[in-house]
């Protein structure tokens, strides 16, 4: 069979599986809209929080980021495993013993202050939907690359499945669906790389395989390091971030990662604190399957692309003989080529191949039947002692989708592939917009604006906020924000320097009362944003970084602020009433979640 | 609640001291093996990887688990001797 009618095999059949849990699991009462009921096994809200959290990002670019960076990618690697540890042991089981349906409801209860509550509704939409139209792109690209449709119509395709169940399932249709998703992605991601492990070491497991030792008697990992020396990049293992710069970052990554609404919410659908901590611990268990994985799948798919594009000789590839996933990926505009010096060979360096790094494409052919551009790099030079100027450019987030191509594995391997990276976009999206949409019907309506609606009223509300929410995440995927990346950055920086401190602080700090909580937000949210935008969109330059740290790692800074500030604030301000702090005494103890469940 | 003010605070001191112990294995794995020590580290050959960089994109997230799953049988003995679990 063809790999389209694979392709089209296995996503229209992991189409119709969700579809038909979503109308099997639908939701019925605002419980079961928001959390499920409250009923959710340990190890099926592990695997759901997997899908969850492991989104197009995890999926489609982090191997991608770190096949190109190397050890500079290691702070990805534990910042959004590490985040679990930090969840697990400060946040979970607390805010579960709390009982509510949604982060602003902890904050508004436990602060008992709706500018609080407004507040924390305003971080969690506005982190949320930055994560989710960096989804629905990801559907764009996979759609457009293996079922030649237009990206537009892809992203269309994703809506109206994700349509299907968030609105009629709520969380409990999620939940079952995310669980079916996990089961696709993990098995579309460990597959190729068990291929890829095995056919370049010999051994099926990455993680054993990234330290083998190859038939040339150096190790994977020695190999890739010459390799890269060689072609004037720096080598594999090394870094080239500061010190510093790589803690602030990671910080920023872990309490962004235990600070993001969407992932804290799954752990309210359990029926007890103890199972929110173990549903933590299989959550993990879950990841760290893939993420594992991830630096196997990044090393090898590094060596295979360097071996293809310089051939054997190490001196580049005839264009008409590159195989056809170099062209495919060509022409949905992800690999660039320009001939610099005319020996109809393609080469790759390190440098820029294009002017501003990125190829502009315009209509017509070459004369090997290439992609003409408009921008080819002026003065081309070989750079670092590299044997030739760089000729191409790759897109990072192709790695894994192109891996099992370059690789030359089975059709239906990378027709897996491709329902997997559509699974991992579609199960992370679905989450968000529950999200947005809580935060919509029952932190603003029913909390803030209306307290008289009913049960009936409010599920309605929560669907319509749905439904706007993902004709908005339509938008931004068809007409993606050109900073996607660093909108990313944005979404961990405010969970970092926002959700995450008010939220230990209100567990650990009995004393912390509303005054500090809302101005520790504040400060947190204003620095951190005021950082980001000056060096991300107004163009600042890294010359100017606050103590080298990179605006990235900038929302461990702002996080540092936010608790200074409302230590300060509070300890000049009266404590909160006796019945909060015996709130705060009760979350701390895990007996009884079960009573203070129904609100 | 039937829990006298006196335990509960014993509670949650014992508690405390499970997270701060395990966070502390945590900060070692993670921040001190994958980043602050990791060039001294890499001059040591494990499994065929430089250990710091093993750490960094292996290790550290093994320990992760573990750790997690130490927390929950601690805290889950802990829930028990005070008689506060569910």
């Amino acid at each position: 069979m063809s790999i389209d009618l694979l392709t089209y095999l296995f996503i229209g059949g992991s189409f119709a599986l969700y579809i038909g849990i979503a109308i099997w699991a639908r939701a019925g009462s605002t419980k079961e809209f928001y959390v499920a009921g409250g009923g959710v096994h340990p190890i099926a809200n592990g695997m759901a929080t997997a899908a969850d959290w492991m989104s197009a990002a995890s999926f489609i670019s982090l191997a991608g980021i770190i096949s190109f960076v190397g050890r500079d990618g290691s702070a990805y690697l534990m910042g959004w495993t590490g985040g679990y540890v930090m969840l697990a042991m400060l946040l979970a089981p607390y805010l579960r013993k709390f009982g509510k349906f949604t982060v602003p409801d902890f904050v508004g209860d436990r602060y008992y202050s709706s500018t609080a509550r407004m507040i924390a509704v305003l971080c969690t939409i506005v982190i949320s939907f930055t994560y989710v139209a960096g989804q629905m792109r990801g559907v764009g690209i996979v759609f457009s690359r293996y079922l030649h449709v237009d990206v537009n119509t892809g992203v269309l395709l994703g809506m109206a499945i994700v349509f299907f169940y968030a609105v009629l399932g709520g969380m409990k249709g999620i939940t079952y669906t995310q669980v079916a998703q996990y089961c696709v992605l993990i098995l579309a991601f460990t597959v190729p790389a068990f291929f890829l492990s095995a056919q370049i070491t010999g051994h099926f497991l990455p993680q054993i395989g990234l330290g083998a030792t190859l038939g040339t008697g150096q190790s994977v990992l020695a190999t890739l390091d010459s390799l890269s020396v060689e072609l004037g990049f720096k080598a594999y293992t090394d870094g080239s971030k500061s010190t510093i710069d790589m803690v602030f970052f990671t910080v920023a990554l872990m309490a962004g990662t235990a600070g993001l609404p969407h992932v804290i919410v799954r752990f309210f659908t359990v029926p007890r604190v103890k199972d929110a901590r173990t549903s933590a611990g299989w959550a993990l268990i879950f990841i760290a399957i893939l993420y594992t994985s991830i630096p196997g799948v990044a090393g090898f798919g590094r060596v295979n692309l360097i071996n293809t594009i310089n051939g054997a000789d190490n001196t580049g590839t005839t264009y008409t003989e590159m195989p056809s996933w170099f062209k495919n990926w060509e022409t949905s505009g992800l690999i660039g080529w320009y001939d610099h010096n005319g020996d109809g060979k393609v080469q790759y360096a390190a440098g820029d191949a294009f002017e501003g790094s990125k190829p502009a494409f315009t209509e017509g052919a070459g004369e090997f039947g290439q992609r003409l551009v408009s921008n080819p790099k002026m003065e081309p030079a070989a750079v670092n002692g590299a044997p030739f100027a760089n000729e191409v450019y790759v897109d990072r987030d192709i790695m894994v989708l192109a891996n099992p191509e370059i690789a030359n594995l089975p059709a239906w391997v990378i027709a897996l592939v491709a329902a997997g990276a559509v699974a991992a976009a579609l199960s992370t999206a679905a989450g968000l917009l529950l999200v947005i949409s809580t935060a919509i019907a029952h932190d603003m309506m029913k909390k803030t604006i209306n307290p008289n609606i009913t049960d009936k009223q409010e599920l309605l509300y929560a669907r319509l906020a749905a439904v706007v929410s993902i004709c908005i995440a339509g938008y931004f995927g068809i007409n993606p924000p050109g900073f996607v990346a660093q909108v990313v950055a944005l979404a961990f920086g405010l969970a970092c320097a926002s959700v995450f401190p008010v939220l230990l602080m209100g567990i650990f700090s009995k004393r912390m009362n509303t005054e500090g909580a809302v101005t520790g937000m504040l400060v947190g949210l204003v620095s951190t944003m005021a950082y980001i935008i000056y060096f991300k969109f107004m163009g600042g330059s890294p010359d100017d970084y606050f103590f080298g740290i990179s605006p990235e790692g900038f929302g461990t800074v702002g996080m540092i602020l936010n608790f200074a500030s409302a230590f300060l604030v509070s300890s000049m301000t009266p404590a909160p009433s006796a019945e909060i702090q015996a709130i705060v005494e009760n979350i701390r103890i895990p007996r009884g979640a079960g009573q203070a469940h129904a609100h | 609640m039937s829990l006298s003010p006196e335990k509960a605070l014993a509670y949650w001191r014992a508690n405390l001291r499970i997270i701060w112990t395990y966070l502390a294995i945590w900060f070692i794995a993670s921040y001190g093996c994958g980043i602050l020590f990791v060039d001294q580290l890499d001059t040591i050959q494990f499994f065929g990887f430089p250990l710091g960089f093993w750490f960094a994109q292996q290790g550290s997230i093994f320990i992760f688990v573990i750790l997690i799953w130490a927390y929950v049988f601690s805290t889950n003995r802990l829930d028990e001797k005070y008689d506060v679990h569910e």
